[in-house]
């Protein structure tokens, strides 16, 4: 229950949340860095954990709602305290945070532990004053997003507006505003009049980062659909249809099922957006709609391996992949703890493990390599030796620095670079 | 299920190049499939090294087929299942199916179970009542965490016991190995006889395919309590006629049984399946009811 499920950096990069299978959230937080030890960057340490999602029981329908905390999302610093949206598969909520370091000491009419002062006893009027008191962090719930989604939430997208944010789920598309909690508006329906003939359903989506009018959303038949609001109410009709051609040397049963987009992120330029699927990442320019200008393969070496993969249902695994801050780079996860990050300038790639045999504290990370040949050379990983339960699903870098989230089922790893 | 299991044993005795190419096969498919058991006996018959490659890829995708409608009828309704993973499931067999139908070797797994004649009743009903034997001699089949609400097992599902350990908790397992038992000796007859080609009119098959995916999406209309909810159990049913003995009845029947909860499951499976099919599945009812009463007491 304690198995990773999602985690996101917020604008900054000072806080990290991570929402697990059992409907937690943890959020770290980043040392300030001391003058103590200057060449240390700040470390990330435990600075609030709630009970976002509780399971329950939808009675009509005789089934559980999962409590798994599907996606977290922060919304942006208005205040001092920080929100952000959590979301499992039916639900979504508001979360606000918020610190308190000082009390006020000193009320006229109360006493210090509340009860109020009998008023013949208050003789003279003070002023209450400030004193510091151990910080506590809370987190209310300020929202509760319910019953707009007949089937399992997938993704949530704050809007560049700050004020709207969508979520999606197999077939539908929805549109909220951040403070109404008893309206939305559904802006894409996939759903098929006669579900016989079900075929595609809706895998991941996302607000443009600048564009508040814009989104994309991703299907299982490996397309991404580009959206305007402003075209219609109903945005059925995308505006832009991005889909590679099929390359028929390498069709196989599997084909369509290796294609489906497991996650969809724009840069943060909002020029191009990534996607990935089961092998491999694509980069699409946003003005190019045919193919990819960019693929990266994650784990070509599965290729192979297809059939035992759907057997024990490797192959309907979703992994993430993120952006670096300034587009230059792009990480996502694989078996075996491993994951990889792909340079976009110098196309070099680099796999790593997460795990705790293999990294001390401070130590530098070792590049991993998975032998696909017949010779394994040392320190290489056969591709039947590679672990299948040990997947990375999600990852998230900070913002603005090269600081990585890895999290390697109930483990989280944060990974920095290394200061010279 | 012993006669299926008697696989590495009927290795001996086979021409070399022949049992490389099936070991070749095995290596291919990581988890044994319950085929290798039964193609044994007929190989020996195929003399065509080219014919041979043919029915080795029938073979893989059959056996693919098998997997596939497995994992849709093994998702278990505590949680709903997921539909993106249902969907791509339901797409592979379309796809199969689409291609056996224009192989023209769909519609002879559907005439295994047609009643086109007579003797091919017969021969369903006796290949289905053997099965039955051979559960009952095993003490019926192992069931596993079927009615335990835990994620599907499908590695659980198939191991090197073949199909004895297909069969999980319901006749439907056993129902796919004797189907695949009567492909096979359909596929072998044709071959030995060299039948013309005929390529049938795959409608009535690629219908029932149709039904068999709508009753999985089926499932998550109705469990969406949509208020036409009624008619789309109407629907369901109305598929179901139980004097229609073939591959789609069974495969709808086997579709329909998870979709209504636990406690529809022997129901569904009394009322929708015809008397050939009923020796086969009594067992696995009994078996069922047993566990049920468990679940509900509980």
């Amino acid at each position: 229950a304690d198995i990773i499920s999602t985690v996101e950096f917020n604008y900054s990069g000072e806080l990290l949340a991570t929402g697990d299978k059992g409907g937690r959230v943890v959020i770290f937080q980043r040392e300030q860095e001391s003058k103590n030890r200057p060449h240390s960057r700040g470390e990330y340490n435990v600075y609030s954990t709630f009970q976002s999602h509780e399971p329950e029981f939808d009675y009509l329908k005789s089934l559980e709602i999962e409590e798994k905390i599907n996606k977290i999302r922060w919304l942006p610093q208005q205040n001092a305290a920080h929100s952000l949206l959590s979301t499992n598969d039916k639900t979504i909520k508001l979360w606000k945070i918020s610190q308190r370091d000082k009390r006020a000491e000193g009320y006229n009419l109360k006493d210090e532990d509340g009860r109020l002062r009998d008023p013949f006893r208050v003789t003279s009027l003070r002023v209450p004053v400030l004193l510091p008191m151990d910080l506590m962090v809370e987190a209310s719930p300020r929202r509760i997003f319910a019953n707009a989604h007949t089937y399992h939430i997938n993704s949530i997208s704050v809007n560049s507006d700050h004020e709207t944010y969508l979520s999606a789920d197999d077939l539908r598309v929805n549109l909220w505003h951040l403070e109404i909690t008893d309206r939305s508006f559904n802006i894409v329906d996939i759903k098929p009049a006669n579900m016989e003939e079900l075929t595609e359903v809706i895998t991941a989506a996302e607000c443009h980062p600048h564009q508040c009018n814009v989104f994309v959303y991703s299907s299982s038949k490996g397309t991404i659909r580009l959206c305007d609001m402003r075209a219609a109410a109903l945005c059925d009709r995308q505006s832009k249809f991005f889909e590679e051609p099929e390359d028929p040397s390498s069709r196989s049963f599997f084909s369509e099922i290796i294609s489906s987009i497991s996650d969809v992120k724009f840069s943060h330029s909002g020029r191009y957006m990534m996607t990935r699927d089961y092998l491999s990442v694509k980069v699409w320019d946003l003005n190019m709609e045919n193919r990819p200008v960019e693929t990266y393969q994650v784990h070509e070496y599965l290729r192979s391996k297809l059939c035992s993969l759907y057997e024990n249902d490797c192959i309907f695994d979703k992994f993430e992949c993120c952006w670096n801050g300034s587009d230059s780079a792009i990480m996502t996860g694989s078996y075996n703890n491993f994951f990889r990050m792909f340079d976009r300038n110098t196309r070099r790639d680099i796999t790593l493990e997460a795990s705790r045999e293999n990294s001390k504290p401070r130590a530098i990370l070792k590049a991993r390599k998975v032998s696909t040949g017949g010779k394994r050379k040392k320190d290489e990983i056969s591709v039947d030796s590679l672990d299948f339960n040990k997947k990375i699903l999600h990852t998230a870098w900070h913002p603005k620095e090269n600081v990585i989230a890895v999290a390697a089922t109930n483990n989280l790893y944060i990974f920095q670079d290394k200061i010279n | 299920m012993s006669l299926l299991c008697q696989a590495p044993t009927a290795l001996v005795g086979w021409p070399p190049w022949l049992e490389a190419s099936v070991q070749h096969a095995s290596q291919f498919w990581m988890a044994n499939m319950y085929s290798k058991g039964t193609k044994r006996k007929f190989s020996d018959s195929v003399d065509v090294a080219t014919d041979n490659k043919a029915v080795l890829y029938s073979r893989q995708r059959q056996s693919l087929l098998d997997m596939s409608l497995i994992k849709l009828q093994l998702c278990h309704m505590l949680v709903e299942p997921n539909m993106c993973r249902s969907v791509l499931i339901a797409n592979t067999v379309r796809h199969i199916q689409e291609e056996m139908t224009h192989d023209g070797s769909w519609q002879l797994v559907t005439e295994a179970f047609s009643g086109s004649g007579p003797s091919d009743h017969l021969v369903a009903t006796e290949v289905l009542c053997r099965s039955s034997v051979l559960e009952q001699q095993d003490g019926g089949p192992k069931l596993y965490s079927v009615m335990g609400y835990d994620s599907c097992h499908e590695e659980e599902v198939v191991t090197d016991e073949g199909l004895c350990s297909v069969a999980v908790g319901d006749g439907a397992p056993a129902l796919l190995g004797t189907i695949d038992h009567c492909w096979d000796r359909a596929v072998e007859d044709r071959v030995i006889k060299d039948s013309g080609s005929e390529v049938k009119d795959g409608t009535r098959s690629w219908e029932g395919a149709k039904t068999v995916m709508g009753q999985v999406f089926g499932t998550f209309e109705i469990k969406n309590g949509a208020p036409g909810s009624d008619p789309a159990l109407e629907e369901l049913f109305s598929a179901v006629d139980a004097s229609y003995y073939d591959l789609d009845t069974i495969l709808t029947d086997i579709q329909s049984t998870p979709k209504m909860g636990p406690y529809n499951l022997l129901d569904s499976m009394t009322s929708s399946h015809g008397p050939t099919s009923n020796s086969s599945c009594r067992t696995d009812l009994n078996e069922l009811d047993h566990i049920m009463e468990i679940i509900v007491g509980s």
